[in-house]
């Protein structure tokens, strides 16, 4: 695979415009992901499920180089409707469009990245492989006191065109003081055996929120593996969402550091699996400040041969007095084949805080079905009910109106 | 001065800390297929033992010292220990205690175990383990005639060699991790404990564990046999003297139930836990796993650890009988410079499993304290389940406490339950002992007591009183 990733990286950077500094640069980061390669169960952070095998077993030999120079034809079809929204279109890795038309053009601003800021966590080295081949990194700016009017859906889709590739994105946001960014990360594929690794980098600033959804829904064979790192500022707050559903394979990362008093995040997830799939979430939350807060919920309904993880970390700081942290993992095991792994930790180095967690497994509880089926539900219906509702309460966590109706009826959600 | 305070200015001190002046009989410094001949040779061992040492030895070699673990300590030259260490009175066995060693009575006699059997009040049968070698056992005459095998590990490798040859090594097999395997090379004496079918043991069993000579690692083994339909109960506690080294102390213990039968294990571990500046202290890397082997048996441990500069264990249970049950009591207490990295694992294979974790850890001064848990229910343990509650308590806020649970649940049919909760002492409830009378201290340690309360009921009642006091002296000092 080495001569394999030298031979493409080489191939990049002589079709890519930049300077011979950031060849440099990116050579290192080369080297780094040469060394170490991809991780493997071995490292502590990918324990249950190891994407090194994976990759392995699902996709064969990886092809790292990417031909961008012609665009693809963007179809519409793919697009969301009923919610009037900003556009950035990634097909097969390439941007093909980016469309702000609801908003005010001069209060925000849209930069091709040269500079790179890669300071955090060099031990993943999925990093060192995005920062490697990334051709082209944007980077947002939400100006002072701003707020979008409508939200921006990043489409990242794939056609036919590919196959066996990796493909790295890599995108910085920054929220100015006061501002306000509704993000919907929306994946729809045509392409088969692909691995997808996506970096997101956020820097909140005072008072600034940023809402994030990633919705995984569609049935496809590809792997993903997405990294969010969250700066955050005093009275800021983050809310993710994750719809993990769609892929063979989806890891998403979560490091989330609390650097502002009075900053908050949220994170909630649903896993809803069956055939082969295997997904996991890991989330890291920094409380670095007094008086911070986050509050994680994540539950997996979990069919045939399918298997979900959760690893939920909060680190408190000794400084970090007064911190609120809450973690809670549930799922629900359909099938003799299914498989749920947990793995939620506390770290804490300061006295006054309210900690603590809970996780909990198991099969459908055969009373509540038993309760549904006097009431004239056959099986089916009862178990659609009882999953449902299971469902529908991590979904009301979504303090937008608009997206919370939208993931209702993307996951097929009644009230 | 009420008791209490008396209690705690004649304890203030590491009570255990003095040292025995007795001749030693050591093997040579260093690791090495000599100093394991030289072990074996000297318990008269049989072939086969000297062969299973032999066999670990090997392993051992191939083995990295694992490093996963919260706590780091510097590295530790196996080279530069001794690994047996022996009271030189002890070369010819004494036939009864009235040929020991006045010396090593009155080092008994100070740590509160009186050997000989007359001055006993409380029937508990205890095997004192001093150094490297067995001293003496109490109320054999009683347990013989119930058929209960209670000697020292290298008796019963003289006395009933088929025991030992069948189970030892069953549930941490020599090919286990590198303490584990290090042990099973260099053991040098523990207990042995057998019991018939049927019967239910009619005392607590006991042994005591004390390391008195310097740079000596103390590598004891245990294994405790419960046949079919038996019941026994068995306490282990430990004391070391203030020395400004380290000391190493890596046991082995294995719990094998038979169908029907319970074990129940209780440990009061107060190792010396170095001064407070975090000089000296011993390294307790404890290897101890049971296994449920037989239908409907039961394991239960229950342990309070306040000793020691480093505590690194996790008793498990495999479950591996259908209908078997496992538990989890446990109370770890750091304070001043004291790191633990201790917790459990639950492995359900049997059907209709069940087990249950309850863990307590409080944390002052410079500690630092970490659970560290696995539950891991196979495909084929239907029915099975699970509920672990770990609380942490802070005193402070230069120490820690950290939670890591593994979960995994492979089975459909069965249910995980975990929660864990952090939190302080709080004001209002400190303010309401305090407005009915009592001083801070005093406060602290019924609300200490309070929040112990659900792993000191499991404890056999003699030892639940001192531990509560135990508790208490542990805590001294880090309020205010």
């Amino acid at each position: 695979m080495n001569e394999k990733l030298q031979l493409d990286f080489d191939k990049i950077t002589k079709t890519l415009k930049i300077s011979e500094k950031e060849v440099k640069l990116k050579e290192s980061f080369l080297k780094k992901f040469i060394e170490n390669g991809f991780p493997n169960k071995k490292q502590e952070d990918w324990k249950f499920l190891d994407i090194s095998q994976i990759i392995k077993k699902n996709i064969g030999d990886l092809s790292f180089f990417n031909d961008y120079s012609l665009p693809n034809k963007i179809d519409s079809s793919i697009f969301v409707d009923g919610l009037e929204h900003n556009k950035i279109i990634f097909i097969n890795g390439r941007i093909e469009k980016i469309d702000f038309s609801y908003e005010d053009q001069n209060r925000i601003e849209i930069n091709d990245l040269i500079e790179k800021n890669v300071k955090f966590n060099t031990e993943n080295s999925l990093i060192d492989l995005n920062n490697a081949f990334t051709n082209k990194s944007f980077k947002i700016l939400v100006k002072k006191n701003y707020s979008l009017k409508k939200p921006l859906i990043i489409y990242h889709s794939t056609n036919d065109k590919i196959r066996s590739k990796n493909i790295n994105l890599s995108l910085n946001f920054e929220l100015e003081e006061n501002s306000c960014l509704r993000l919907i990360d929306y994946f729809s594929d045509n392409a088969e055996k692909n691995f997808v690794n996506i970096l997101y980098n956020f820097n909140l600033k005072k008072y600034s929120i940023l809402k994030n959804y990633k919705l995984d829904k569609f049935r496809n064979n590809n792997l993903k593996y997405s990294f969010n790192n969250i700066e955050q500022d005093d009275n800021s707050i983050s809310e993710t969402f994750i719809l993990s559903a769609g892929s063979d394979y989806l890891k998403n990362e979560v490091n989330c550091n609390l650097n502002g008093e009075y900053s908050s995040a949220f994170i909630n997830g649903v896993f809803s699996l069956n055939e082969n799939q295997q997904h996991e979430i890991r989330s890291t939350i920094n409380h670095f400040v007094e008086n911070t807060k986050s509050y994680q919920l994540i539950k997996s309904v979990l069919g045939k041969n399918s298997k979900s993880a959760y690893q939920g970390r909060i680190f408190v700081d000794s400084k970090a007095q007064k911190t609120d942290g809450y973690q809670l993992s549930k799922a629900i095991l359909l099938d003799e084949t299914s498989e749920f792994n947990a793995k939620p930790e506390l770290e804490i180095y300061a006295d006054d805080v309210k900690c603590s967690h809970g996780s909990a497994s198991g099969s459908l509880n055969e009373d509540s079905i038993f309760y549904l089926m006097s009431r004239g539900l056959n099986y089916q219906q009862s178990k659609e009910l009882l999953i449902n509702g299971f469902l529908l309460d991590v979904v009301e966590k979504i303090t937008d109106p608009e997206i919370r109706n939208l993931v209702k009826n993307i996951i097929g959600l009644k009230e | 001065m009420d008791t209490r305070e008396k209690d705690i200015e004649k304890l203030k001190d590491y009570k255990y800390g003095f040292t025995t002046d007795i001749e030693n009989i050591k093997a040579p410094k260093g690791l090495n297929k000599d100093v394991i001949k030289f072990i074996s040779n000297i318990k008269k061992e049989p072939k086969w033992m000297l062969d299973f040492r032999l066999k670990a030895y090997e392993r051992l070699k191939l083995l990295k010292e694992p490093n996963w673990q919260k706590p780091k300590y510097p590295k530790i030259n196996y080279q530069d220990l001794y690994y047996y260490s022996a009271p030189k009175s002890m070369k010819d066995k004494p036939k009864s205690l009235d040929e020991l060693d006045p010396k090593l009575l009155e080092t008994y006699k100070k740590l509160g175990i009186p050997l000989q059997e007359q001055a006993r009040l409380n029937g508990i049968a205890v095997d004192a383990v001093f150094d490297s070698v067995s001293v003496a056992t109490t109320f054999k005459g009683e347990l013989t005639k119930h058929g209960i095998i209670f000697c020292s590990m290298s008796e019963a490798i003289q006395k009933y060699p088929g025991l030992v040859k069948k189970y030892l090594g069953t549930v941490i097999p020599v090919t286990d991790h590198f303490f584990a395997t290090l042990n099973s090379a260099v053991f040098t004496d523990g207990s042995f404990v057998y019991i018939p079918e049927g019967v239910k043991c009619p005392m607590e069993l006991s042994t005591y564990f004390r390391i008195n000579a310097s740079e000596t690692g103390q590598f004891e083994r245990t294994l405790i046999i419960a046949d079919k339909g038996s019941y026994v109960s068995y306490l282990e506690g430990c004391t070391a003297p203030m020395r400004d080294e380290n000391q190493l102390h890596a046991a082995n213990v294995e719990l094998i139930a038979l169908d029907d039968a319970e074990i129940k294990y209780s440990t009061v571990q107060n190792w010396y836990p170095g001064d407070e500046n975090g000089k000296g202290g011993i390294y307790n890397f404890v290897t101890k796993r049971g296994l449920c082997k037989g239908k409907n048996s039961k394991i239960s441990w229950t342990q309070v650890e306040t000793g020691s500069a480093i505590t690194w264990k996790y008793p498990s249970c495999i479950l591996k009988g259908d209908n078997s049950i496992g538990e989890f009591y446990s109370i770890a207490i750091t304070n001043n410079h004291q790191k633990a990295d201790t917790g459990t694992k639950m492995i359900h294979l049997g059907k209709n499993t069940k087990s249950k974790i309850i863990s307590k850890g409080i944390s002052a001064g410079f500690s630092d304290m970490t659970y560290r848990g696995l539950v891991d229910i196979n495909s084929k343990a239907k029915n099975s389940s699970n509920y672990t509650q770990c609380d942490s308590l802070l005193m402070g806020n230069k120490c820690g406490a950290h939670t890591v649970p593994y979960i995994k649940n492979k089975n459909f049919d069965s249910n995980i339950a975990h929660e864990a909760t952090t939190s302080k002492i709080s004001e209002e409830q400190l303010h309401y002992c305090q407005q009915r009378g009592l001083n801070p201290e005093e406060a602290v340690g019924l609300i200490v007591n309070g929040f112990c309360k659900e792993v000191l009921q499991q404890l056999p009642m003699e030892f639940a009183v001192e531990a509560q006091k135990l508790v208490g002296i542990s805590l001294e000092g880090s309020v205010g």
